[in-house]
């Protein structure tokens, strides 16, 4: 069944099973997100993709939100755009984040939100935790003051590799991202090494060793296309 | 067990209790249990073995009676005529006597005044307004009967309220009973309980994909959240230490109404006394045939268990306690879809908090009408209260809604200790707010307490004097919230440990006039954008501070940047 909304005013037509942000991507209305990432289930954790919706007093994830007829919805209000920026400068002040010395440099979700919301100085304390860095696994690397907990690697893990080698410890501000039952990631031993969290990290937190500032170039289309084609059925015989 | 049977029970039961002309009830909740009251208790009995008077007078290990500031507190219940002959109801053929701080050490003595005028030393009136002040529905169980015998909530009236929804209502007439009611949900939130029992009853269970684990038969569930984790709160940990049954009989109530099967009561691990009588009870109610298979002999059947909180607040939050009853880790997901419609294990599912279902009883008894009658026009019934803080009676009180503060706090509670002033209460634990003295006749209920910036929250009300510091209150409840953060939205896990930073920095005489700018709108962020309840509320006690006792903060602030008197910053 088809819908119609509006998305900032323009007219757009939806199937009923998909998202504002789904929806909104189709018509190439921009919606800023951190943790989604197609191939993943969406788990509306990172705040960014929030929308203005008519008649909802609440603001609502575009991501876990599935559209409706007559749907008015907004993505670029003054008070969203002043959200988000507060949103990329908690999390610049949380880990360290310090572009110049980051293998992402360049090819980072988190430095283009930075950029897209206009975040030129951070009003917050830096916090700088020395959380260290996994360097066990013959071929990645984890920096932990680099991650965001988007938890896109765990869902990778989970969902695409079905290793689950990946997961949250802690809670709060101390939440940390482990392996296994937090074990260094080389002894790890439900890890496959098949690269999909590195794939799908967004700042510079997941590496390829070797990389050095700028270098780490990542291709998480893959980890869509994969899914899309096992959703297909594409290699069954 | 069959309501011939039931109604049996009962009767032998108070017949039993009838032969008896002193009762004496020793209080074993947590609090008394801590001052030593099973000691008391043994002490009690055994003097009476050694008096010979053993068949005169028992003694009875009882839920809290509330007034726990006097614990350990000893009631002791006699019959004055001697002979049950007169026409005059029980309750006026008996005279009570209740002890305050008793030691076991004073057992003798009470026995000894068993018959003659009671221990003047020890004696507190029970014609003090603690008690004439308050509407018991709720808690009516609680410091009357033994929590660990399932005959003595029967012979209290218990389960008939099940056996008459069972028999002679069908699941419509009871969710629509609910909703005549006006019965809202007692966690904090308010919503109204009969919309909700109604939505999951409607839910088809085939709607969203499920994966219930083998074994369990039921396609809904029915949750009893009893992970209560605000500071200065324990209305619901009393609940299920004085009367566990009532519980497990709204819960089973409940489920016929929404055609559950299975049902679980999520207690927090800290609570193991709570664990311990839910789990007797519910082995007593299961071999009196009032759980399991074909309750009652009926076709209904309806099965609890027991799941443990490790110890997370967000646990509280109902995605984040599902997540946890799966086995999963206990953080929220984006609602809708609403639990009703898709909760555990994707199956349509009822969470109520405790109180809520220890209301659903007496309301099938009773009737709607009798509840509706108590309270407020949109607040209906009682609310229990936590009361503590600097107040002279601290315990556990239970109010129609509509009440004013004043009373509660100066009648009930009996004002502030050591000539004191009343400052501000704060209700709502760290969702909450403070409430400032001007709001002092404001009635409480869910719309007031909304109004004036606070909630009604679960019903931890913390009573502070004049000596308080508001910031101090402010960066409790927030470091508080930054502890218990799940840590999956950025807003919460960032968010309140900058706000908590801010705040250490005004304590420590380290902030500009910026800085509470700063705060402000991180406290707008945080409680617009954050995942769950716990984010979403947990910069109000910032919020209602700065509000009302905004020349607090400002006292704090170095340098000149003092603002201006419309409370806006230059």
């Amino acid at each position: 069944m088809p819908r119609t909304l509006t998305i900032n005013g323009q007219e757009i037509s939806a199937r009923s099973d998909q998202t504002i942000l789904e929806a909104a991507r189709e018509a190439n209305i921009h919606i800023p997100t951190l943790c989604h990432l197609d191939g993943l289930t969406d788990v509306g954790a990172c705040r960014m993709c929030l929308v203005e919706v008519s008649g909802s007093s609440k603001l609502l994830p575009a991501c876990t939100t599935r559209v409706q007829e007559g749907m008015e919805v907004r993505t670029e209000t003054e008070r969203l755009r002043a959200y988000r920026r507060q949103i990329i400068e908690l999390l610049f002040a949380e880990r360290n984040h310090v572009c110049a010395v980051c293998v992402a440099n360049g090819n980072c979700e988190l430095q283009d939100a930075a950029i897209a919301v206009g975040m030129d100085h951070v009003r917050y304390d830096y916090l700088f935790p020395k959380l260290g860095l996994d360097l066990s696994h013959e071929r990645f690397g984890m920096d932990h003051n680099r991650c965001i907990l988007c938890t896109r690697c765990v869902r990778a893990c989970d969902q695409l590799e079905g290793a689950h080698t990946i997961d949250v410890m802690g809670r709060g501000a101390r939440s940390l991202i482990i392996h296994d039952m937090n074990v260094p990631w080389g002894e790890a031993t439900t890890c496959t090494s098949c690269g999909k969290c590195v794939m799908a990290c967004p700042t510079g937190a997941l590496f390829k060793q070797g990389s050095t500032v700028a270098e780490m170039v990542r291709d998480a289309d893959k980890l869509a296309f994969l899914r899309a084609a096992r959703d297909r059925k594409v290699w069954n015989v | 067990m069959n309501l011939e049977e039931l109604n049996a029970t009962a009767t032998s039961e108070r017949l039993a209790r009838a032969k008896k002309r002193h009762h004496i009830h020793v209080c074993v909740g947590t609090a008394c249990q801590a001052l030593n009251s099973e000691q008391i208790a043994k002490a009690l009995q055994a003097e009476l073995k050694q008096r010979g008077q053993s068949h005169d007078a028992e003694v009875k290990c009882v839920g809290c009676p509330g007034l726990c500031s006097l614990g350990p507190l000893v009631e002791v219940e006699s019959r004055v005529n001697g002979q049950a002959t007169t026409d005059a109801p029980e309750e006026d053929r008996r005279k009570s006597v209740l002890y305050q701080f008793v030691k076991p050490e004073d057992a003798a003595e009470i026995i000894a005044h068993l018959d003659g005028e009671p221990v003047k030393r020890l004696e507190t009136p029970l014609d003090q307004p603690f008690f004439t002040r308050q509407t018991k529905i709720v808690l009516e169980n609680c410091g009357k009967i033994d929590p660990e015998r399932i005959e003595d909530y029967i012979a209290a009236g218990g389960y008939q309220a099940l056996m008459k929804a069972l028999t002679e209502m069908t699941p419509q007439q009871v969710v629509d009973e609910i909703t005549r009611s006006g019965l809202r949900g007692r966690g904090g939130a308010g919503f109204p309980t009969g919309l909700k029992w109604g939505t999951v009853a409607k839910a088809d269970p085939n709607a969203y994909p499920t994966n219930v684990p083998e074994g369990i038969q039921s396609r809904k569930f029915v949750i009893c959240n009893g992970d209560e984790g605000d500071p200065g709160a324990f209305m619901d940990r009393s609940l299920m230490e004085g009367d566990p049954h009532r519980i497990l009989e709204g819960m089973a109530i409940a489920a016929y109404a929404v055609g559950a099967n299975h049902g679980f009561i999520y207690v927090r691990a800290e609570y193991p006394l709570a664990v311990k009588r839910l789990r007797t009870a519910i082995r007593q109610a299961q071999r009196a045939g009032l759980l399991g298979n074909g309750i009652g002999g009926t076709a209904f059947s309806f099965n609890v268990d027991i799941r443990l909180g490790a110890g997370a607040f967000v646990c509280g939050e109902e995605t984040a306690l599902m997540a946890s009853i799966e086995g999963g880790r206990g953080v929220p997901r984006p609602r809708p879809p609403f639990p009703a419609e898709c909760g555990l294990w994707g199956c349509p599912t009822l969470i109520n908090n405790v109180e809520t279902l220890a209301n659903v009883p007496p309301i099938i008894m009773k009737g709607a009408d009798w509840f509706a009658s108590i309270g407020t026009e949109k607040s209906k019934g009682t609310k229990v209260f936590a009361l503590t803080g600097q107040v002279v009676n601290t315990g556990l009180i239970e109010v129609p809604m509509g009440i004013t503060l004043r009373e509660i706090v100066f009648d009930i509670g009996g004002g502030i200790p050591g000539g004191r002033q009343f400052k501000g209460v704060q209700t709502g634990g760290p969702s909450g707010g403070c409430i400032p003295a001007q709001f002092l006749d404001m009635p409480v209920d869910y719309e007031s307490l909304a109004k004036v910036g606070s909630i009604m929250g679960s019903g931890g009300m913390i009573v502070m004097d004049d000596t308080t510091d508001m910031v101090e209150v402010a960066r409790f409840f927030m470091e508080f919230c930054m502890d218990e953060s799940c840590g999956k939205c950025i807003p919460c896990r960032a968010g309140t440990v900058q706000m908590h930073r801010i705040l250490t920095k005004i304590q420590e005489g380290k902030a500009t006039q910026r800085d509470i700018q700063i705060l402000e709108e991180l406290c707008d962020m945080v409680k617009h954008t954050s995942l769950c309840g716990l984010g979403q509320s947990a910069p109000n006690p910032v919020i209602s501070t700065l509000r009302y006792f905004r020349d607090e903060y400002e006292k704090k602030i170095n340098g000149h940047h003092k603002s201006k008197p419309n409370g806006l910053s230059d």
